[in-house]
């Protein structure tokens, strides 16, 4: 287990590094030096020029600036904005509450929703099978966007219930949000779910406790969902780190100040310093949610704890 | 006649259903121009949030524009634009897949790692990060969605292409003195086609909701051209209470990702899980063989 916990750590580390040299060297390689961002329509004298590239310390070679930006950001400093002048950390420090409680919300709304249906479509064949299967089919081809707008024209705009955009007091501004964020996702775990129940369901072992006259409950438990759990887990962590990619759109949508907002925004403005935080802060959050999935695997399944891989 | 015999029936009616709507929009994309009753971009204030009508049968949006004709017109970059990334993928892909499933050894292990590291990346945040480079359009965001659909067919067709290399026929093939090149693209690839055009119906599906909220987010497709995802992000006539210019193309996007997702796990093979219930359709035994998407998740 400790084997497997430091070949994980190892990878995310190794994962993180090269995405942050990706990130780092493309924006900068980028046609149109950053510094013209600064100027926007204006031709700055020499002199100007090289004094903002020297502030910027864009005459400084490419290794040494990446070398300089990642102690800075392993010290907790992530540079300064470009367009705003004030420090990136404070920026991206003021929206990760409201993504991360966002995406917190929707995971809870996945796995409440998408497990259970998934569970009631297993055992219950028939109509509501049917049912549960054609909702999670149609539920998975509606991308973030269109739950959006459709839940604010009905619940914000008709209706009034709920805030269209903003955080609203207390959590009124995210339940919308965090419902469009959620839908694919329950939808695509249902399916999940119900295979990797419905495979189990019909195997051996399970038909001969159900035979021996074994609780159905008991059996359900403790040999068909123990089993069933793996894929389950997998399919959990691809999904909310998908969630993290997906608050680009939602948070715009609704015009909820979070990461997924700043990123948006920050591309618009041509913000180097912000993009490369935030691109990095979401891929390290993509990469953390698949690890720690991948330690679940192992605790779930002592299998996978021995080899190094799941594969 | 007994051709389309053979590959119409096993879709089952699901699958039908999804590729008349497939083709059907295809179709009207491809005829736009030609079946359009009005100019998408002409402007008329006077018809701001006009509602449904003869003359304009999904009525206006709020400047003016005939809602049915941007919907035609926006048929064509939504499809396009997808078309363009599964084409890309598949074109770098497929050879990919199918040289790490031949030699096996060490050149595979490189390439499933690649697969791998980019498979780990959401496509979304690669386009944004793209645009933040190259500004926004519909080139930047396609290419960089090619780059991130590329793992998504070419592990299928690796999984797929590496059951066909063990199977005796391959190994017969080789004695024989075929090239490998031959056995590669003649045999391995054609017994695995059912599963590659699966796969890549699958991923239309999901490139097409990737390019469409981008263009909603202004980084694709720009606003007056008309587009899906354009379309959808008209938040002035969503705020005014006007449905239709805004949900309407939203509708098209689910309901055509929904068919190509039905459509992609019919030819895939794969019994869709919401329509395994009645009829097993049983399928010819070399295809039934391939493994279907299971093997991506699960991986």
């Amino acid at each position: 287990m400790a084997r497997l916990l430091l070949h994980r750590l190892g990878g995310l580390v190794t994962t993180l590094l090269l995405s942050s040299v990706v990130i780092f060297g493309s924006l900068y390689l980028a046609p149109g030096s950053p510094e013209n961002v600064l100027f926007g329509n204006r031709t700055p004298s020499a002199a100007a020029r090289a004094a903002v590239r020297h502030r910027l310390h864009l005459d400084q070679p490419l290794p040494v600036r990446y070398w300089d930006w990642l102690t800075g950001v392993l010290h907790g400093d992530l540079g300064t904005s470009m367009v705003t002048g004030q420090p990136v950390a404070d920026r991206v420090g003021s929206g990760l509450g409201t993504t991360a409680l966002l995406v917190l919300f929707a995971s809870l709304l996945v796995v409440v929703l998408g497990l259970g249906l998934g569970l009631l479509g297993a055992v219950r064949p028939g109509r509501l099978d049917g049912a549960v299967s054609a909702v999670s089919a149609v539920s998975v081809s509606v991308p973030p966007f269109v739950a959006a707008t459709v839940l604010i024209s009905v619940f914000a705009v008709r209706l009034g219930w709920l805030p269209a955009s903003g955080r609203g007091n207390g959590l009124d501004g995210l339940v919308l949000p965090a419902v469009a964020l959620a839908l694919l996702s329950c939808g695509f775990l249902a399916q999940v779910t119900r295979n990797a129940v419905g495979e189990q369901l019909g195997r051996e072992h399970v038909q001969t406790a159900l035979a021996r006259g074994l609780p159905r409950a008991a059996v359900l438990r403790s040999h068909v969902l123990r089993n069933a759990l793996p894929p389950i887990v997998t399919a959990i962590g691809l999904l909310v780190a998908g969630m993290f990619a997906s608050t680009l759109v939602v948070e715009s949508a609704f015009a909820l100040p979070g990461i997924g907002q700043l990123t948006i925004q920050s591309v618009a403005q041509k913000d180097f310093p912000v993009v490369q935080a935030v691109a990095l802060l979401l891929v390290a959050a993509f990469v953390i949610c698949n690890a720690l999935s991948d330690l679940v695997q192992a605790l779930i399944d002592p299998r996978l704890r021995t080899a190094g891989r799941t594969a | 006649m007994r051709r389309l015999v053979t590959w119409w029936a096993p879709l089952g009616r699901s699958g039908q259903a999804a590729l008349v709507w497939v083709t059907l929009m295809l179709l009207l994309a491809l005829a736009a121009p030609l079946v359009a009753p009005h100019d998408p971009g002409q402007q008329s204030l006077l018809d701001s949030y006009f509602g449904p009508s003869p003359a304009h049968l999904l009525g206006c949006d709020g400047l003016g524009r005939d809602v049915l004709s941007r919907l035609l017109l926006g048929a064509r970059t939504s499809l396009l634009g997808p078309a363009l990334v599964v084409c890309c993928a598949l074109l770098v892909g497929i050879p990919l897949a199918l040289a790490a499933a031949w030699s096996g050894g060490w050149v595979d292990g490189v390439i499933a790692r690649v697969f791998d590291l980019v498979y780990a990346l959401p496509g979304l945040l690669l386009a944004v990060l793209t645009v933040a480079l190259f500004g926004p359009g519909l080139t930047p965001a396609v290419v960089a969605l090619s780059i991130a659909y590329i793992p998504f067919l070419a592990r299928i067709v690796r999984a797929a292409a590496r059951q066909q290399r063990v199977s005796p026929y391959v190994d017969a093939l080789a004695v024989q003195g075929f090239g490998v090149l031959r056995i590669t693209v003649r045999h391995i690839l054609r017994n695995i086609v059912p599963v590659v055009v699966g796969q890549a119906a699958i991923a239309f599906g999901y490139a097409l909701l990737d390019l469409a909220s981008l263009s909603y987010l202004g980084l694709a497709v720009q606003a007056p051209t008309p587009d899906w995802g354009v379309m959808v992000s008209d938040t002035d006539a969503l705020m005014q209470g006007q449905w239709l210019p805004v949900v309407a193309p939203g509708v098209l996007v689910v309901l055509t990702v929904l068919a190509l997702t039905v459509l992609g796990t019919r030819i895939a093979g794969e019994r869709t899980p919401y329509l395994r219930r009645g009829r097993a359709r049983r399928r010819r035994p070399q295809s039934a063989s391939a493994p279907a998407g299971t093997a991506g998740v699960a991986a």
